[in-house]
């Protein structure tokens, strides 16, 4: 476990490094932020009836996720990890006492944990003073607030698992982008990060609740400004730990199965 | 120009050699661009409307800025990725050739997966064009090819724009994208949903507005007065281009070598 401690560190150090690129991540996101809070303000004045989600929890939705945008997504790449299995280089990481599932997630998780360190406080904050119709509202209560942030690790641990299944897919098709992109435009999709899935379909909401992927993005965030209500946040989480759970397990399997096939070539 | 479409070919072979990463690229492209346009969808099954805007309507605002974007990301795609070319000192080469540097970087790169994209856009342009009710003129298909014509032109001024940024700081700028793919997310909409400072600095500063807001309204009849005004809009995107031109040649004088 300490070993895993320190890959985590080293990671974390090493992805503090690019200020530069967090500054510029900011101001896109920013960006990114009030175009869509416009869309959906346009959107809003003049909806026929009560949409299932008001205004104010739609702009907190929006602004979580630009903030958290990191820890969320499915498309953050590492492609020192999928080079690893295209070039063969993996033969280095099997010679290492560790097992290479918890290696590597230890590496992703560093990741986005450094990524969204830098980038989340700066949007949270400024968001937070911001007039009127863009402000990001505090949570209802304490006890939401504090649901939310468990809510968001496990979401966090939820997609660094997922990812996990798309690096060992890599070994089966040797082409990282393609994979990438498949996973990413879905995941995306399946996880609101494009519409808020209260506003979606009826029949689409129904599947989309039966997926992991609305866990790492869209049930944090509205856990946040009490679109979901503690008791319903509390049976959630619950299904959070229940999904992660099985998506180790597979996940172990399959890299254990995908390892056991590996031919790496000479050079 | 004949230069320009040997050199197209000459990727275009390259890149056919990988024929099953080439397809799954181009069907990975124009799953993105669907995934947006789904999510749309669903927003004006939800909503109906917005601020007056029918479905087909903004699907044409949606389809003409795509096409517009995927055409450029085809061809203009060695400035995208200048940051490289610059960090890596190959363009050295480029200046000791005796041709112009904008030809050859412009054929350094062409991404023919991008077609997917392409492909799919114009798609959803002939479904909202066929399921909107229009009287057409030759005036009117004329403004349709304008657009998007101009709206390459907008793209690559951008992507020449930021490349000449590459000359000072070696490294590629992210906060580019926010023109480029900024741009194109906000432009999928008309711009009249926006607030009057968004609008204005993207029908005055960057002409987005000018291909497919303003001229579709022309098409769509929604105009008062003088048409013609609202017809011509999109020949901004040429005025558009050639300040970035004349930025690029300033450039070019400032670079310096990374050596390497």
């Amino acid at each position: 476990m300490r070993m895993y401690w320190s890959v985590f560190k080293l990671r974390l150090y090493n992805g503090l490094q690019y200020r530069s690129a967090a500054l510029a991540g900011i101001v896109t996101q920013f960006f990114w932020g009030f175009i869509a809070i416009m869309v959906f303000e346009a959107f809003y004045s003049q909806a026929l009836s009560q949409p299932p989600m008001s205004l104010p929890e739609l702009i907190s939705y929006i602004w979580l996720k630009q903030a958290f945008l990191i820890l969320v997504i499915l498309w953050l790449r590492d492609s020192e990890l999928s080079d690893l299995i295209t070039s063969g280089n993996i033969a280095y990481d099997l010679c290492r006492p560790s097992g290479i599932y918890n290696f590597w997630y230890a590496k992703l998780l560093a990741q986005r944990l450094s990524g969204a360190a830098l980038r989340c406080s700066p949007i949270l904050i400024i968001s937070f003073f911001l007039p009127h119709p863009y402000r990001l509202m505090s949570p209802p209560d304490s006890f939401a607030f504090w649901l939310f942030i468990i809510s968001l690790l496990l979401g966090l641990l939820l997609v660094t698992a997922i990812s996990m299944l798309i690096y060992i897919s890599v070994f089966a098709t040797l082409s990282p982008s393609g994979s990438f992109l498949m996973f990413a435009v879905l995941g995306e999709f399946l996880s609101g990060m494009i519409v808020p899935i209260p506003l979606l379909p009826q029949w689409l909401q129904q599947i989309l609740y039966a997926l992991p992927f609305h866990f790492t993005a869209d049930f944090p965030f509205r856990v946040y400004s009490g679109h979901i209500p503690a008791s319903e946040a509390l049976v959630g989480i619950g299904i959070q730990m229940i999904w992660l759970a099985v998506l180790f397990v597979v996940g172990k399997w399959l890299m254990s199965r995908a390892l056991r096939n590996i031919v790496v070539q000479g050079g | 120009m004949r230069l320009y479409w040997k050199y197209v070919w000459i990727l275009f072979k390259s890149q056919m050699q990988y024929r099953a990463s080439f397809w799954l690229l181009t069907l990975g492209q124009c799953l993105t661009p669907l995934a947006v346009f789904a999510g749309l969808y669903f927003l004006f099954e939800r909503f109906g409307q917005i601020r007056g805007w029918s479905f087909p309507e903004v699907a044409v605002c949606f389809a003409v800025i795509h096409t517009a974007f995927a055409i450029t990301e085809c061809f203009a795609r060695g400035f995208d990725l200048f940051s490289t070319m610059v960090g890596q000192g190959e363009f050295d080469r480029v200046l000791v050739r005796p041709r112009g540097t904008i030809l050859q970087v412009l054929g350094s790169k062409f991404e023919f997966a991008r077609a997917g994209r392409l492909l799919q856009s114009l798609l959803v342009l002939f479904f909202a064009l066929s399921s909107l009710t229009i009287e057409w003129t030759p005036l009117k298909t004329v403004t349709l090819i304008l657009m998007i014509s101009c709206g390459v032109f907008i793209f690559t001024g951008i992507f020449i724009l930021a490349a000449t940024f590459c000359f000072w700081t070696i490294q590629g700028l992210e906060v580019v994208h926010i023109l480029t793919d900024g741009g194109k997310e906000m432009a999928q909409y008309p711009l009249n949903i926006y607030q009057k400072w968004v609008a204005r600095f993207f029908t005055f500063v960057i002409p987005f507005g000018c291909i497919n807001y303003l001229p579709l309204m022309y098409i769509l009849d929604k105009t008062e007065g003088n048409g013609i005004l609202y017809m011509l809009a999109p020949t901004a995107g040429i005025i558009f281009l050639l300040p970035c031109l004349l930025v690029w040649n300033i450039g070019v004088r400032h670079y310096r070598s990374t050596g390497s």
